[in-house]
């Protein structure tokens, strides 16, 4: 990551900065090969060549054939071509979609608004740890239930699901299983044969590759509709001239987290359990979110006893640390965030929600220094608060 | 850097005034914003200036919020301090905007915050010196007690355990 002040981002499940390799990559698609993937002549067909070579690196991450990626511009598009794909394509079949309380809001709105087209959702509720449970995912699959879609890793808590086992009971009983995987893909292994997955969302700016780019695995055979009608892109599924060059970025990308993966997981695990122990230990009245094992390796979120989490954030922001928080105060809408409302939190244990997401560029001595300075930052807060302990 | 909130908020924010409970303290105004779950306590002492009018000779504050709510929760106590109540009374949650520059339109309320702390603890000491209650005041403290109490309804769960770790 370019170093411009001493600044330390710890945000990377927010987004990522694009790996230089990607960069280099990507670069040529701007002015030299800039071709449309659609023309005949040797500049469309150069650029066909990219998406198409794409196409196969991207999906041999997951284990798919090559033409079972469908690139689209956002996690938000796969998702909602997903639920709506899905939903209007086989609603002769049932109109009933079962996802879980701790979805994206794209997976959450687009059921909503398939809500307001007739179709039925049932949102499973998940533990106190963000696991749904697959007893209730059996029961709540019906006759006329067309979909489940559950994400693989959560966004906010870092939780994973037990992606195989809904898999397999979503195959059993005939229904299509989507997984979001925004937060999960090139960051952990997915084989979608393995796991009986139908449908998977990926997103390239969540792993070192550029916005603007994403995509969303279709099983062979899958009955789906399109959002975008037009010139017929991507197997019909995805009209739009093709961002070639977010795309090759995005194949980059994918290639190097498929290289470096294992070696990279072990890492993260280590430095994220080194923050997690230690905040804990430093800070009394200090809590974990999310589960303790079946977790993201990049993933931590803590709540602290007394203090605001968006005041945090900004405090942390002044010393050069990026971090965010589920806090009814950093949202829009005044809320705090639905996943820690659904693991159980209580309005107060949200509102002192901090999230710190680890990355490629994480070194030991950014941790160490998180560490140094949290306490004194919560100490602080909490001198403010009419809640500290005396 | 590229900061969300304006110099005057990141300046009482980074380093708030007047922070803290007061012992002997003439009003205590206490005050949730349920909706965001933002609290804010304020402490006023009154004295007499050299003219005999009833000043706000010192004041502080606690607070249980963001960004906005301690950098204004910090700003009205150096506002009113050395006003007389009545002009203390007379500061509007547009009259901290303006000093506090641009702010995010969901975080309007936070000012309000400040306001309503303010007013609340005018509220306590006239009610605790049995001082006549001007007609305004009332009617604020009136409207501060019903949202709060639909709030506080809302959030049963959440203001049952405000209360225990209050009691702490
Ligand atoms: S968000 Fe509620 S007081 Fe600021």
């Amino acid at each position: 990551m370019p170093k411009t002040s001493k600044r330390i981002y710890l945000d990377y499940a927010a987004t990522t900065p694009v790996d230089s390799r990607v960069i280099k990559v990507m670069l040529s698609y701007f002015s030299e090969r800039f071709g449309n993937t659609m023309s005949l002549h040797s500049f469309g067909q150069e650029a066909k060549q990219a998406l198409e070579e794409s196409r196969e690196v991207v999906g041999s991450l997951i284990k798919t054939k090559p033409t079972e990626i469908i690139f689209t511009g956002s996690g938000t598009e796969s998702n909602n071509l997903a639920l709506k794909g899905i939903a209007f394509a086989n609603r002769k079949n049932g109109r009933h979609i079962i996802i879980s309380q701790i979805e994206h809001p794209s997976v959450l709105e687009a059921a909503k608004w398939l809500e307001s087209q007739g179709f039925k959702i049932t949102k499973l509720p998940v533990d106190r740890h963000g696991l749904i449970n697959l007893n209730n995912l059996k029961k709540a699959i019906k006759k006329d239930t067309i979909l489940v879609s559950i994400i693989h890793a959560n966004n906010e808590i870092g939780t994973i699901q037990r992606i195989s086992e809904i898999g397999k009971i979503c195959k059993g009983k005939g229904v299509y299983f989507h997984t979001d995987a925004t937060q999960s893909f090139g960051k952990v292994p997915i084989d979608v044969n393995k796991m009986n997955i139908d449908l998977l969302t990926a997103n390239s700016h969540k792993m070192y590759g550029p916005k603007g780019a994403a995509c969303l695995f279709v099983r062979e055979g899958t009955k789906i509709e399109p959002l975008l009608h037009g010139g017929g892109h991507e197997a019909g599924l995805r009209s739009s001239t093709v961002n070639v060059a977010a795309i090759a970025g995005f194949a980059e990308a994918a290639r190097i987290c498929k290289r470096e993966m294992k070696k990279e997981v072990k890492r993260l695990i280590k430095l994220r359990d080194k923050l997690i122990k230690g905040v804990l230990e430093k800070i009394e009245e200090s809590h974990l979110n999310g589960h303790p094992k079946k977790r993201l390796p990049n993933n931590t979120n803590f709540w602290f006893s007394f203090v605001e989490g968006e005041s945090l954030v900004i405090q942390l922001d002044l010393l050069g640390i990026s971090a965010s928080t589920g806090s009814a105060c950093s949202s829009a809408k005044l809320e705090p965030s639905h996943v820690l409302l659904a693991i159980g939190s209580k309005p107060h244990q949200a509102h002192g929600s901090l999230r710190l997401t680890l990355g490629r560029w994480t070194k030991e001595k950014d941790i160490d220094y998180v560490l140094k300075v949290l306490p004194g930052i919560i100490g602080r807060l909490r001198k403010i608060s009419p809640f500290k302990k005396r | 850097m590229n900061t969300l909130y304006s110099k005057e908020i990141m300046k009482h924010f980074r380093h708030p005034r007047n922070v803290g409970k007061m012992k002997n303290y003439d009003g205590l105004g206490k005050i949730g914003n349920l909706l965001c779950g933002d609290i804010l306590w304020l402490y006023i002492k009154v004295g007499k200036d050299k003219k005999g009018r009833e000043i706000i000779k010192k004041a502080s504050f606690s607070t249980f919020g963001c960004t906005i709510a301690i950098a204004n929760s910090s700003l009205i106590t150096t506002m009113i301090k050395g006003k007389t109540l009545g002009e203390a009374m007379k500061i509007t949650k547009e009259k901290l905007l303006k000093r506090l520059g641009k702010v995010p339109p969901f975080k309007i309320h936070c000012s309000l915050l400040a306001v309503d702390g303010l007013s609340e603890a005018i509220y306590d000491y006239f009610l605790k010196n049995k001082k006549e209650i001007p007609k305004e005041l009332q009617k604020r403290h009136e409207r501060i007690q019903k949202h709060l109490k639909i709030i506080e309804e809302r959030y049963k769960e959440y203001v049952s355990l405000e209360k225990k770790i209050l009691e702490k």
